[in-house]
């Protein structure tokens, strides 16, 4: 397969396309639009594929829970105010145990904010967002080629653990165009018995979240539960940068992780010895990983395009081992590397 | 030789209903699986339950049902339709779940002319909950927050939704019915089986709602409701037959 120049929204509705997606719901909001017209423009060439442009980002969650019931591979996109929107359905989607690929394409927040890149929804996205104790599963792309390469993953993931799955991009990611190599998609692998298509002669199913009996409500919750900490066990996906030498360590996602290699890249031209820790999934959150690392290094510097709040994750990781610092930049602003640098170079202490 | 005049329809499981003595969502329930009985679709019906007293339809539907989130069920219901056109799917839905909370789902899955059933009791209160005021609540009629009666100046009007879902092009059938008499109820199931087979016909979007008593809510013993859904909801709510495209949607369908 060749290397096709796209942008990343594009990107996303391909990959989703490629990895046998056929139900696409959504509501126009920047900076994501790219994405639902794609798949307007794209669905309707595939066999079986469907696209309903919602009238809300409520009705697509909804939408893309009853055709995730019905068999299909299905995902839905938005950008932060319509994800808060969304959060409903996912809560529902993941007491039901409903597969599905949600995409939000980070913009500037609290409120309607603006429409610049922002990781202003990571507490959302990696706490379960909406009602009730539930958890999605939330992977976080940093170039174009891991944005096909999620998306799909995403589905696969989805269905292995019938749970909704968030790609967590920003403004950024959405807008930018890299050259892509789509992968060969892996078969899907699911149960039709968890299919809602009709009791046909046999015994009718109902799937449903509403559990009135406390002590079955409780199991349910456990039953979750086991099946999160299953995830947390296998799922857990990272990358190291340059941390062999590394006397401090920045911790970064996404667009954040892109800006803190072009910074490292400064700081070691000038003999500073800085490394990166990226997590892949936001949860599950590589905590162990990222905790070995406090044996050796003892500083850490947490950069995010918000006010901090992988911030704590990291601290739960680090459990007071190592010194973390923090920079961030919320609201839609995005440093440059060499800002970053600056800021990292202040804080960073050759170790004797 | 005994001849079996009355049973329990196979679409219906052998559970008691919850629902309170009087209640209109029990009647409801019988003559929907009736009708999907008759119609041999058991097999191939999908159910979309509600938020609200009918929260536990599936306890009794012996069909393969799933819940959707207060007022989503047409979102739910177009969606699993599209992914399964050979199915027969409704949603069943109140006048808070329809009318208030979802009006957006169910006002734009009637405009797309999603062919699908929506099911739409109106008891004009929230009765799960207790009583509240809801948007199909009559003018005066005292709820538990609408203590002085419902107060036009404060509270708005009575939603009516035939009237209003009617003047949508996308709607094939849609008919205002009652559940307060047996010749009410008779006419109730020869609408509900009428919008099932538009739908089964591929002709669009069809739409019952169904004037249905709450005497628990309505606080008046259960004749007593059914002389109030004649004597008082009639007259905000007009039982009829509101759009009827069914042959034009047949004659079109045969064109292409």
């Amino acid at each position: 397969m060749n290397k096709v120049l796209m942008s990343g929204n594009h990107i996303i509705g391909e990959a989703a396309i490629r990895a046998g997606c056929r139900f696409y719901a959504g509501y126009p909001i920047t900076p994501q639009n790219e994405l639902t017209e794609y798949m307007a423009e794209n669905m309707r060439n595939v066999t079986g594929g469907i696209f309903i442009q919602s009238e809300s980002e409520i009705a697509a969650i909804n939408m893309i829970a009853g055709s995730s019931a019905a068999g299909l591979r299905v995902m839905t996109s938005s950008s932060s105010p319509g994800i808060s929107l969304k959060q409903e359905g996912i809560s529902s989607m993941a007491a039901c145990e409903l597969p599905g690929v949600i995409v939000n394409i980070m913009r500037g927040g609290p409120g309607l904010g603006n429409i610049r890149p922002s990781q202003g929804d990571y507490f959302q996205a990696t706490r379960g967002g909406g009602h009730g104790d539930y958890r999605t599963i939330v992977l976080a792309p940093a170039s174009c080629q891991e944005l096909a390469d999620l998306t799909m993953e995403g589905f696969d993931l989805a269905d292995k653990y019938r749970n909704p799955v968030m790609i967590l991009a920003d403004g950024m990611m959405g807008q930018m165009m890299e050259p892509v190599i789509f992968k060969k998609p892996k078969p899907r692998v699911y149960n039709e018995k968890f299919m809602l298509r009709g009791a046909g002669s046999g015994k009718s199913k109902f799937i449903h979240g509403l559990i009135l009996d406390p002590i079955d409500m409780e199991e349910h919750n456990w039953k979750l539960a086991r099946k999160y900490a299953v995830i947390s066990k296998n799922e857990t996906h990272y990358e190291e940068y340059k941390i062999d030498d590394a006397q401090m360590v920045l911790v970064a996602y996404g667009t954040a992780a892109r800006i803190a290699k072009g910074a490292i890249k400064r700081l070691r031209s000038h003999g500073m010895q800085v490394g990166l820790f990226r997590p892949i999934t936001l949860w599950p959150f590589p905590e162990l990983q990222l905790r070995d690392l406090s044996s050796k290094i003892k500083q850490f510097l947490v950069f995010e395009m918000s006010t901090g709040q992988m911030l704590d994750d990291v601290r739960l990781a680090l459990q007071g081992y190592a010194d973390i610092q923090f920079h961030g930049r919320p609201g839609g602003a995005v440093p440059t590397p060499s800002e970053l640098a600056n800021v990292i170079a202040k804080h960073y202490k050759k170790n004797d | 030789m005994a001849k079996t005049v009355f049973k329990r329809p196979k679409s219906l499981k052998e559970n008691v209903f919850h629902y309170c003595p009087g209640c209109g969502h029990s009647i409801v329930h019988r003559v929907i699986a009736e009708i999907i009985d008759e119609l041999d679709i058991r097999g191939i019906t999908i159910g979309v339950p509600p938020a609200g007293c009918a929260v536990l339809a599936y306890n009794y539907f012996d069909f393969d049902m799933i819940e959707a989130p207060h007022g989503r069920g047409p979102a739910m219901a177009s969606a699993i339709k599209r992914s399964l056109p050979d199915r027969v799917v409704f949603s069943y839905q109140g006048d808070g779940d329809l009318a208030a909370i979802g009006i957006a789902e169910s006002f734009h899955a009637a405009n797309r002319g999603e062919n699908i059933t929506i099911i739409f009791i109106n008891n004009a209160v929230y009765g799960m909950t207790g009583g509240q005021m809801a948007p199909t609540t009559m003018l005066e009629q005292k709820t538990t927050t609408s203590p002085a009666g419902r107060n036009k100046t404060l509270d708005g009007y009575p939603v009516k939704v035939s009237e209003i879902f009617s003047q949508l092009r996308g709607v094939t059938y849609l008919e205002r019915c009652m559940v307060n008499s047996p010749a009410n109820v008779n006419k109730t199931k020869k609408a509900i089986k009428k919008a099932f087979q538009c739908q089964i016909d591929g002709l669009g979007f069809s739409l019952i709602e169904i004037l249905s008593p709450c005497p628990t809510n309505w606080k008046m013993n259960s004749v007593n409701s059914c002389k109030w859904i004649d004597e008082v909801m009639t007259k905000e709510f007009p039982p009829g037959v509101f759009k009827d495209n069914i042959a034009e949607a047949k004659k079109a369908s045969e064109a292409e």
